[in-house]
């Protein structure tokens, strides 16, 4: 059972979903991304998704985009991303790195996952990575003990849904609406039936992200996910300090925490 | 004439996209539907007559296909005395190869039942195409164009607002063609159900590098028939500019089985390869993933995108189509890096000689020509694509050679 199964077990057990904060390492420089993290850690986040800043993130809308370009900017390197995993490790929290797939395969997929795995990293999110094109990454989480978080969207048919989630592990990253990155007002309606139709296939724990900023809103997905994933609103909020990342962290811990109705 | 879009050959990719080692799909699950459902649509198309007729009828009606075959025998002078012909891709409609995919991706729009069609362009060439083809098709258009490029182009812009489309600015990144994939990508991501993704060059997701490879074709197999009615022979060489490599994917292909004939792609290299200012991919490059495919690109040390620099706005690309990475790969086809300034003397002087303004890009392909006739001599024969007329370059030669008072 690795410590992302253990996490949802718990929180399953728990009758809640877990809250999990997206910050890019690097930004807007190494030492004080590592201080965000810490501060997230404290304020209650159960896991953390570390992002690559990368030069081409097509995924990700204008908060996100702007911050991987600050990081890399102030001289962020590939390097670095081990030492603020391993930070989080040693702050007691638990890390995934969520990163386009180049810096990977550019790196070599095995050491890549050596080396997270020695930082103490959990596993990798790959945004751009589908299991047709994962076959070295999946030898290569196999043989590190990494979990591989793959991603389903609403467009997903039910035979790629199949696909993805036989070969996922840790958990399934339901992405909430069509579109990139970025905190949106409302949370698409498409993301409860995406859900519903990914546990048609599995029982891994699904997590919903795309466009969650409020501690409502965290509820309201809480109430049919297994894990609530918020970035862009924690970018927004990272900006502004270590206090501002601390107080939204809370919010939503709180969010993820309100009876299911 | 040959029969277009409707081959398949054994140069195909595997039933994943993959040429040997490379293509494939590195693109978010949330469009792995839509690219599904291109390959299922333009599979279908490709052998259905009806499709393969209504195209042919755009090519030789609108497009103004066959593009001729002309020599140019006082360029040819500078080029050691070797034959060189010149496959006219700038006579066709809007003045570029790009007609021909833009044409065909058009219609598996209309097949598709999506009513909006976005693109990418760099040096407007494929942005003024793609909007031709939404008017005349009646489907909506919006160009993702690098703010850089917008400058750069801005006669382009003005084309391509006149056809009806809008043209979106895109000051990301590098401001460039790269930065305008990635904007079209998160529209595309966004409004996949009712928009098809019109992509430029033959590369990218698996179907778009043998789909656009495909709708090229008609380059090479045009310019094989002519140049052996011509001169009763195969070309030594093949010479075409690869930026993303659509252009040089299509016309390779009409000669890629006469294994005599070499096939030369010519890559910007802008200042100089030792200036790090270049676009030169294939010559300089390592395998890595860029806009949805494994292929040769400019990438440091950490695989981050290093941007690409060229005189020329559509050569300007780090990565390129997935295919030319195979041909370098099993060493059938050879690609080398131009400067700027030797293509811009090959833009005056063919220019001069021939009486015909080549785009900047194209004239990246015409240097490679005069270095090739030197080495092979007076008794060489060199066909060479002409892929866009120069007419957007005006502006960036005006100032190169000081040709107008004050600029």
């Amino acid at each position: 059972m690795s410590r992302i199964d253990e996490l949802f077990a718990q929180t399953r057990g728990e009758g809640r979903g877990a809250l999990i904060g997206y910050l890019p390492a690097g930004y807007p420089t190494v030492a004080e991304s590592k201080e965000l993290l810490a501060a997230t850690v404290d304020a209650g986040a159960d896991l953390v998704e570390v992002g690559f800043p990368y030069s081409d993130p097509v995924m990700d809308g204008p908060t996100i985009q702007a911050a991987a370009d600050t990081a890399l900017r102030n001289g962020f390197r590939l390097k670095d991303l081990f030492e603020v995993v391993e930070s989080v490790a040693n702050r007691g929290g638990r890390a995934v790195v969520m990163t386009y797939w180049n810096p990977v395969f550019h790196y070599g997929v095995d050491a890549f996952a050596r080396d997270l795995a020695a930082a103490g990293g959990l596993g990798l999110i790959t945004p751009d990575l589908t299991p047709d094109e994962g076959s070295e990454w999946i030898a290569a989480s196999d043989t590190h003990g990494l979990d591989r978080i793959f991603l389903v969207a609403p467009s997903s048919s039910d035979e790629r849904i199949a696909l993805t989630t036989a070969a996922a592990s840790g958990f399934v990253y339901a992405t909430a609406v069509m579109g990139v990155t970025g905190a949106r007002d409302t949370v698409g309606a498409a993301a409860q039936g995406l859900v519903n139709r990914t546990r048609a296939h599995t029982d891994l724990p699904v997590g919903v992200g795309l466009g969650v900023r409020s501690g409502d809103q965290a509820a309201e997905v809480s109430a049919f996910a297994d894990g609530v994933i918020v970035g862009s609103a924690l970018v927004t909020k990272a900006g502004e300090g270590t206090d501002a990342v601390a107080a939204l962290t809370k919010e939503l811990a709180e969010g993820v925490r309100r009876p299911r109705a | 004439m040959a029969d277009t879009a409707s081959q398949s050959s054994q140069h195909d990719p595997d039933a994943r996209g993959h040429f040997g080692d490379y293509g494939g799909r590195f693109l978010p699950e949330a469009l792995m539907g839509a690219l599904d459902e291109l390959a299922a649509e333009y599979d279908k198309a490709q052998h259905d007559p009806e499709f393969t007729a209504e195209f042919q009828r755009l090519l030789s009606g609108y497009a103004g296909r066959p593009s001729l075959l002309t020599e140019a025998p006082r360029f040819a002078e500078h080029a050691g005395g070797a034959r060189i012909f010149l496959k006219r891709e700038d006579l066709n409609h809007t003045g570029s190869h790009k007609i021909n995919n833009v044409l065909g991706q058009a219609l598996l729009t209309k097949r598709m039942g999506k009513k909006r069609v976005i693109a990418e362009t760099g040096a407007g060439q494929h942005g003024v195409a793609t909007a031709t083809a939404c008017a005349l098709l009646d489907l909506e258009c919006v160009v993702y164009m690098g703010e850089v490029d917008t400058e750069r182009q801005a006669l382009n812009v003005a084309r391509m607002r006149l056809l009806g489309a809008e043209v979106v600015p895109v000051g990301t990144g590098s401001r460039t063609l790269k930065d305008a994939i990635n904007e079209a990508l998160r529209d595309w991501v966004t409004n996949v159900d009712t928009t098809h993704y019109l992509l430029g060059t033959a590369a990218g997701a698996h179907p778009f590098p043998v789909m656009v490879r495909n709708f090229h074709k008609v380059i090479g197999q045009e310019a094989r028939e002519q140049i052996l009615e011509r001169t009763g022979r195969l070309p030594d060489a093949v010479a075409a500019c690869v930026g993303g490599g659509s252009n040089a994917i299509g016309i390779f292909h009409g000669f890629l089985d006469d294994a005599d004939v070499r096939l030369v792609g010519l890559e910007p290299g802008g200042k100089g390869l030792d200036s790090g200012e270049h676009g030169a991919t294939l010559t300089q490059g390592t395998p890595g993933t860029l806009h949805g495919a494994l292929s040769y690109l400019l990438q440091d040390d950490d695989g981050q995108t290093i941007e690409a620099y060229s005189i020329s706005a559509g050569l300007d690309y780090p990565g390129v189509g997935p295919e030319h990475s195979h041909l370098k790969d099993v060493g059938r086809a050879e690609y080398r890096a131009v400067t700027d300034d030797e293509a811009m003397d090959a833009f005056q002087l063919l220019s001069k000689t021939e009486g015909i303004i080549p785009a900047v890009e194209s004239a990246h392909a015409l240097a490679g020509a005069l270095q090739l006739g030197r080495e092979l001599g007076p008794d060489g024969l060199i066909v060479v694509s002409l892929s866009g007329r120069g007419d957007k370059d005006v502006d960036t030669a005006a100032r190169y050679f000081n040709l107008v008072e004050g600029v």
